[in-house]
This record gives structure tokens, sequence and C-alpha cells, in this order.
């Protein structure tokens, strides 16, 4: 049984001009041991999707599922004091600005402390041995110094470390890591992105890992969920993925990364990702869809099997070609 | 050959930094020693991490300060001795975009204000129906429709607000654009629609581009020539494909490998750092980079390197000239 369960979450907020889908009936499952990826432009509803799980939204969000079990508890319904106990320490969540994470008026140590104490009950004495622990754990040279170290002494390595020392402090079984090396440098990234991994190793945890960057997905993902404009749009393995994506977004955001292009003009989307107010009728992808007919345009597109990458979309691409397609060769959109 | 547009040689600019109220003010160099070229229709980049010195060697270019030491030579012109009313024709010369599209446009003019306005303040475009003209052409010229002309920055979506920076920048006909990381705030699919922009424009007007970016993906896409940067210095420089097939630093090579590629199938030999960047404040003797280098000897921590020239490449390392004179004999 998957550790986590998310089937057909949809999250609306309530604003002045009416509702705001930022998640449109997304299913995802996450196994103990796993590295999931969730990739997306910005307004894709990848973050707001993992906060909905988190428990995180603020009022204005209106949260629905089909099923939402996390390590075989319903968490859709639970009362806040039922949810406080799980977050945090069950299911941790590292976020993308070390630096604003932190709360600046307090050290380190008091930091780690308050997870430790809150979900384990630890005595002070146990806090501080376990917090240098953890901190000796994600790599921090010195640990015993750095307890009574504050946030802004701290680089943003290093404040990352200690983020996820406060999120692996309970031992979860799963970690949502929202964005977590892009405030980071690139020799500072793959320090982090390591540690990481080497912890999901070592703990056989969960981990989601929500991104942007088709790098990071390719060196430490097992399986990628694509998701465009609060959908889902595709999900493969890694290797799947980048050899032979199905739906035509992935595609054409791979074939637009700089890496793989071969002449001077890289292959580009046109448009842009749609908002409140231009959102297509049925297939969200469709204005700026290389393969679109008047059929996308009419009727929304259908969830297509696991050959298929479960694409959301009426002609899956396979090695590049649509199938069943009455114009295989796809429309020339103008960048 | 290409003209050479802009000539820099020894450009450093130094900072005094208050320490707090008791504390004696410390000296930081934002740039300790730079020395490049630019050429009209090519592109130089300039890579390296946070605190390298890249936005500050953007900042001198751009004349938004001046050097501390060293020499720019911008079309052949000192800028150190040239007086009031030469600086201010060569300024129209160069032009810079910035990172953040949001930031750098007025909220409160419309998009047909911001493009006419350089050209106001520097009497030039003709009449006030010419400028506006004007406007229009770029603004098609750039992707954009006539009709954006009338609309406010708030009305346009992050990429669209960077082709009317990038819009601004060209109406006074520059020769050297700098690009302090264009695209970096930019989602992947907008990404290469204004990378394709900025070829097209390098083209259409035989723009020299100064390209400061993190992203080593999107450098091997745009660059001619690359310098690496590290620690205020200039640590290795080669034209594209010899720095990106052949790097010579250590740093470089540690830079390469720790960026993630999108290819799962590529061997994974990553060259682990240790430690992050010293503090400006307080820079290592010796080389810089020598706290984090996997191949420092003595020599490192005593002397710092000079630039040497190995083949195409420029590189300031005693480990890589070892090797190479090594390799020579």
């Amino acid at each position: 049984m998957a550790l986590l369960e998310i089937e057909d979450l949809t999250v609306e907020f309530r604003t002045a001009s009416g509702l705001f889908r930022a998640v449109d009936g997304v299913s995802l499952s996450v196994d103990a041991g796993e590295i999931l990826a969730i990739v997306g432009e910005s307004g894709s509803g990848k973050s707001v999707a993992m906060l909905a799980v988190m428990g995180l939204l603020p009022w204005s969000a209106k949260v629905s599922a089909r099923r939402l079990v996390f390590d075989g508890n319903d968490i859709a319904h639970l009362s806040a004091r039922e949810r406080r106990r799980i977050v945090g320490k069950d299911m941790a969540m590292i976020f993308q600005e070390p630096m604003s994470s932190l709360n600046p008026c307090f050290t380190v140590g008091f930091q780690i402390g308050e997870t430790l104490k809150a979900h384990l009950g630890l005595s002070r004495s146990e806090r501080r041995a376990r917090s240098i622990e953890l901190l000796a754990a994600v790599g921090i040279p010195d640990p015993e110094r750095r307890l009574s170290a504050f946030p802004h002494q701290l680089s943003g390595g290093m404040s990352q470390r200690v983020m996820i020392a406060i999120a692996i402090a309970c031992q979860p079984k799963l970690i949502i890591a929202d964005e977590p090396t892009t405030a980071l440098d690139v020799t500072i990234q793959a320090q982090i992105l390591e540690l990481l991994i080497a912890l999901q190793r070592e703990t056989g945890m969960g981990l989601v890992l929500i991104t942007h960057d088709m790098g990071v997905v390719a060196e430490t993902a097992q399986r990628v969920s694509v998701h465009y404009a609060g959908q889902k749009v595709e999900e493969q393995a890694v290797r799947d993925l980048f050899a032979d994506p199905h739906h035509p977004y992935t595609a054409a955001l791979l074939a637009a990364l700089p890496e793989r292009s071969t002449g001077r003009h890289l292959p580009s989307i046109p448009g842009v990702v749609p908002g409140q107010f231009d959102r297509p009728p049925a297939c969200l992808f469709e204005p700026r869809c290389r393969f679109a007919t008047a059929r996308c345009r009419d009727k929304a597109p259908p969830r297509q099997g696991a050959l298929a990458g479960f694409a959301l979309c009426h002609y899956p691409l396979t090695h590049g070609r649509p199938i069943g397609h009455p114009n295989p060769a796809g429309r020339e959109v103008a960048a | 050959m290409n003209a050479t547009v802009l000539e820099a040689s020894h450009l450093a600019r130094h900072y005094r930094v208050s320490r707090g109220a008791f504390a004696p003010t410390a000296t930081v160099k934002g740039l300790a020693d730079a020395s490049f070229r630019l050429e009209a229709g090519r592109t130089l980049a300039i890579v390296g991490e946070s605190g390298c010195g890249k936005s500050t060697l953007a900042r001198l270019v751009a004349m938004i300060e001046p050097p501390t030491s060293g020499r720019l030579d911008i079309g052949g012109v000192d800028i150190g001795t040239a007086d009031k009313s030469a600086l201010r024709a060569l300024r129209t010369d160069v032009q810079i975009v910035f990172q953040n599209p949001y930031g750098s446009l007025n909220p409160r003019q419309t998009i047909l204000d911001a493009l006419t306005e350089p050209l106001a303040l520097n009497g030039r475009g003709g009449n006030a129906a010419a400028r506006r003209e004007a406007a229009r052409a770029m603004l098609q010229r750039v992707g954009l429709r006539p009709e954006h002309a009338d609309r406010y920055p708030h009305m346009f979506s992050g990429g669209q607000r960077q082709r009317i920076a990038i819009a601004r920048a060209l109406m006074l006909q520059p020769k050297i654009l700098v690009l302090d990381e264009p695209v970096s705030a930019l989602d992947l699919s907008v990404q290469a629609q204004v990378l394709n922009l900025l070829v097209d424009l390098q083209q259409s007007f035989g723009l020299a581009y100064l390209f400061i970016s993190h992203s080593l993906s999107v450098v091997r896409h745009m660059a001619d020539e690359v310098a690496v940067m590290y620690l205020g210095r200039i640590v290795e420089q080669a034209p594209r494909d010899a720095l990106f097939d052949n790097p010579l630093h250590p740093y470089t090579q540690a830079l390469l490998s720790a960026t993630p590629v999108a290819d799962p199938e590529r061997p994974r030999e990553r060259i682990r750092l240790t430690g992050e960047l010293p503090s400006p404040f307080n820079p290592p003797a010796g080389c810089a980079f020598n706290p984090r280098c996997p191949l420092a000897f003595d020599r490192c921590r005593r002397e710092r390197p000079e630039l040497e020239i190995h083949g195409e490449t420029l590189v300031a390392c005693w480990a890589a000239n070892e090797a190479m004179s090594g390799r020579t004999l």
C-alpha cells in the first residue's frame, strides 16, 4: 500500500473575482522509500497541492478530495489537533527559502528542540543531545557550537541544512521538499541534494521533490509527475519520461531546454500559462499545443493508461508522433 | 575578426563597508581584477556563484559605478579620462537589462512612455510623434503588439515584461547590451522565447552582449566566449567549446559537474566540493579557491596564481599550470 495516496484533489481559492482553481483533480501516490518529483512551471499548482496535503493553506482555500490517505489514516477529515500530531512528525516539509522559513528571533538549537519537544516530549538534555546528533547528520561542522547560532549567522546552504535537520528530527515517513535548492548556488545545490538522497536511502522514507528544474529531476527522481495549470498531465518513471514523453507539454518542455538544443534557436512554447480569466474550456494546453485540433477545444481530454504515461491528452505522443491524430505533423505555431 | 567595442583591463571595484558602530570600516573587493574584450555581434558570458562579483562587473561596464582602479575603453575612448559630454554619448552605447523585470519598469508609466523616455532624455528620435512611432516599431521587433503600447507593466506576464525591458534598452541603438541574469526569473518555456529573441536581436543589430548568468546550460547555448569568476576574479576564460569540453580550472570542473543535467542516462561522477564561498571580508591567502580545491598544494596557499594562457584558454591555477607544462615537456 502506498504511503501517501491522493485521489482527485482539487483546491480552489476564494478571490475577489470569484473562485480560482489552483489544483484541478490531481491524483498521486508516493510509496515508502521512493523519490517522486513533481515538475511544473509557476502556476502549475505543484506547491499548493502539497500544502493542501500538509494542511497549511489559508482559510480562503477550499480543499476537496475523493481520497486523501497518509500511512493508512484518512487525513482529509482530521481535526486540527489530530492533524498537528502527524504534520511535522510523520510528514515534514522543507521550503524554498531557508532564510525566511527559520524564525530570526530564536537560536537554531531552540528551533530544532521545539519539534522534539512537541512531538516526542523529550527532556531538555535529551533534546540537546538529539539536536547535536541531527546537526551532525546534516553535515554542519562543529554542531555543538552551532546550536546557539541565530539564523542570520548562517549562510543559505547552512540554513537549508538546519531546515532539513528540523524536518528529519522525528524520523518522518514522508518528506515534502518544495524547491529545496532553488535559492542556492549550484555547488551548494549539489551538496543539499546529495544530503537529501543519502538521508532518504538511510531511513527509507518517501520523498516528494517539488521543482521546476529538469536537471534536478533527471539526477534525483525515480518517478516524475508533470503538472500544468493545476492538472497532472503526465506521470512516468524518470528514464522513460526523458526518453519518450507522452504529453505534448512535456515534450515541448524538454525540447525547450538549452542543453538539449542543437541549433541557435530553441524550440520554445508560444504563449503563456493560462490564468484565472483565460482558462480554455477543454484541454488547458490546447492554445499552446502544436497538435491541437477542434476536438481539443471542445472536449476535455481523457486520462490515458500507463502505457501512454497517464497523459491527459486526446492524442498522446509515442516517440514524438501523436496517436490517432488526423495530421501527425502538427501545425506550425509561431513563437 | 569582429570590431572590438569595449576593452577592460584590470578593472576593480572596492566597497567600504561599515561593520557596526565600533568596528573599523572594512574594504570589500567586490571585483578584484577583470580584463576582457567585447566584440560586435559576439557574446561574452560571465558565470559564477553569488558573491563572485559578476553583477559588480555589470554595473561597471554599464557605467552605473566608476571602477576603483583599472581601465575601461568603450568604443576606443577611455572612460576614466573622458569629459562629461563624451561620457554622456558613451552611456547611450551601453545599455543594461536586469534580472527582475517586475522591479525594473515603473508601474505608473505606460509602456509607450517607458520606451520613448530614453529618446526624449537624450534629444534623439526627432519630434514626439516620431519617437512614438519608433517605440511602436521596437515593440513589434521584440514580439509584442502595437496595442500593448498604452498598457501598464502590471498587465504583462514576466516574459513580456522582460521583452519590454529589452525593447527599452535597445531604443538608443546601443552597441553593447549588458544582460544581468536576463532569464533566471522566467519559467522554462518562456525562457526559451526570450533567449531566441536575444539571438535574433544580436544578429540584426550586431550587438555585443555581456551575458551574466549562473546557469551553465543557458551560457553554453548563448555564449561565444565564457569567463568563470570566483571571489572577484576571473579564474578561467576560454571560447565556449574549449571551456565546456576541456575545463582546466578545478573550480570550473566542479561547477560543471555540480550542474544537474536533464539526462537520466548520463553517468554521474560528481566532483564533491566541500565548504562554501569564503567571506569577501577576509579572503584566503594565495589562491582564493584553495580551501575548497581538491588539487590544492602548498604553493596555492601562499601565492596567488595569475591568468596564464594554455592553448585557447586563460586559466589562473597552479595545478593547471603544472599539469600543462608537464604535458608539453
